[in-house]
């Protein structure tokens, strides 16, 4: 049977080459690179040289940039960190209602502890308002947080045009750029922002490993203590090899950025079109043009996310599901349901995230194996009964 | 999240009793599509005995195969033993079911008592049944 992952934006496996360079890091050049001895410092320069790497595939200085453990953790450190640093100068924050949780949830506690947080709306496709954003700002806030690109469904946000107005009413602004470094380019002079979220997992390096940007000269609090690790920003032994990886996978993706938005994009284009000729009441979701290379997130009415998935699995194809079954909330995903998507149907949504290793032949077999899994679960479906019935009814 | 006992997977796979019953004597539907669960049970009776039972259903893994489970179940039984089958019975028939799909079992069971109260209603005698006051689950925090 055909293996085919359409999961990228959950986890890509880690290059061949990302391996290969973090392997000798777990033995031979294991030391400790906060050791003055030789065996300490081939670590330490091994972790300086991942973090030029790291600030050259976003255009910034190797001394801005913080290595953390995950995604999460660097939304983590941008919100409090930057929050708690700057109180001073207010204490009203602002963050889109389609952040990742760790945006979200790092928001709501900070809420307790004295900020109040704005949560702005995004239209139908995604996009938030930076009219919005400006409107937004009030003498009291302090910083903005807009994700680059949402996850979900891929929609790139306009950080350019937001950045202006923070920069004009002097207000911090962070993004999360975990879904676009390594696929789309990301500069954080161009995107003009004061901090950045990107994760290594995320393009083909290993797990473990993410960074946080923080603009030279910008102040940031601490979350982890008690070291003078990452320039005393983030205590805690450097997991080196995973670093090392981090480096290696930066290195790759700044030369590869071009041919992953060209390939990705046309394989994408050919499977939404296959699925869109093929099924009946499909939505895709996001936006048409401004959205990720690699993700096709689409509705499916009258039938159930985790049913398909699991179909598909059968099949050898893996996906994610938006629907509200396989998360613990019972609830669908806050994203569709901030663009207006009907709950119902956003619980018959499918996450396919495409990467480097998929091809043609790939995308033909999903878009033969979808539509007769759909079918079958629609016969099953006492919502698409009803609605059958009320098309004959006139 | 747990997975799926491979009882749940044969009948989620293969579910039997798919379809609907068009003189059913008893028809229920439960769930609501927002929480991502909706059932549709029918029921053929022939002198107090289910002599056939039917689904359709919107959902996952687990309402599918609890759906399957339940028609199994009721075939051959009479309608007062039918009233006595628990959402409980449901699951455990299936090796079990994983906590958050708890609630699938409970939908199958409130399915059934549906289409039996319908049966009842149908016949015009007292229904004996007791729906509870709010179908469907509660939904966890996040």
């Amino acid at each position: 049977m055909r293996n085919v992952y359409l999961d990228h934006a959950a986890t890509t496996p880690a290059h061949p080459k990302v391996v290969e360079a973090m392997l000798p890091y777990f033995t031979d050049k294991f030391g400790n690179p906060s050791n003055l001895h030789d065996i300490g410092r081939e670590a330490k320069n091994a972790i300086d040289d991942a973090r030029a790497k790291t600030a050259a595939l976003i255009g910034a200085k190797p001394e801005e940039i913080f290595f953390t453990s995950s995604g999460a953790e660097s939304n983590n450190l941008a919100l409090k960190g930057l929050a708690q640093a700057n109180r001073q100068k207010g204490t009203n924050i602002i963050v889109s209602q389609i952040e990742h949780f760790s945006v979200l949830h790092a928001a709501k506690t900070l809420e307790k502890s004295g900020f109040t947080v704005t949560y702005l709306p995004v239209d139908k496709q995604g996009l938030v308002d930076p009219a919005d954003v400006a409107r937004a700002i009030t003498r009291d806030t302090v910083l903005v947080s807009i994700m680059h690109a949402n996850n979900e469904i891929g929609t790139i946000e306009p950080i350019e045009e937001i950045s202006a107005i923070t920069r004009e009413k002097g207000v911090l602004f962070h993004t999360d750029a975990v879904a676009t470094t390594g696929w789309i380019p990301v500069d954080v002079k161009a995107l003009g922002v004061d901090a950045l979220s990107l994760s290594g997992h995320q393009f083909y390096g290993p797990k473990g490993a993410a960074a946080l940007f923080v603009r030279k000269g910008v102040r940031i609090k601490p979350q982890i203590e008690g070291g003078i690790q990452e320039d005393g920003r983030r205590a805690g032994t450097e997991n080196v090899p995973a670093l090392v990886g981090l480096g290696k996978a930066s290195e790759i993706a700044a030369a590869d950025i071009p041919r992953r938005l060209s390939s990705v994009a046309a394989l994408r284009d050919r499977l939404q079109k296959g699925l869109v000729e093929r099924i009946d009441h499909l939505v895709i979701n996001g936006h048409p043009s401004r959205r990720l290379p690699n993700h096709l997130n689409v509705s499916l009415w009258y039938v159930e996310g985790e049913s398909m998935l699991l179909f598909l699995n059968m099949e050898g194809i893996s996906v994610s599901s938006g629907s509200a079954c396989t998360s613990r909330s019972l609830k669908a995903s806050h994203v569709l349901t901030c663009i207006g998507t009907d709950a119902a149907v956003a619980n018959g949504t499918l996450l396919m995230t495409l990467g480097m290793g998929n091809t043609a032949e790939d995308i033909d077999y999903v878009i033969e194996k979808l539509p007769p899994i759909v079918q079958r679960l629609r016969e099953m479906s006492p919502l698409y009964e009803d609605m059958i019935k009320k098309e004959k009814a006139g | 999240m747990e997975q799926y006992s491979s009882k749940v997977m044969e009948h989620f796979a293969h579910p039997h009793n798919v379809g609907e019953i068009p003189d059913a004597d008893g028809v229920g539907t439960v769930g609501n599509p927002v929480c991502g669960d909706v059932m549709r049970l029918y029921i053929k009776v022939d002198k107090e005995v289910i002599t056939d039972a039917k689904f359709k259903t919107f959902g996952c893994g687990a309402a599918i195969a609890t759906s399957s489970m339940v028609t199994d179940l009721v075939k051959g039984k009479t309608v007062g033993e039918a009233l006595k089958i628990s959402n409980a019975a449901v699951a455990e028939a299936l090796g079990g079911l994983p906590k958050v799909k708890m609630h699938c079992s409970v939908l199958a069971e409130e399915a059934l008592k549906s289409a039996l109260d319908d049966y009842y209603k149908k016949k015009g005698v007292p229904s004996p049944v007791k729906i509870p006051e709010s179908s469907g689950h509660e939904h966890e925090m996040e």
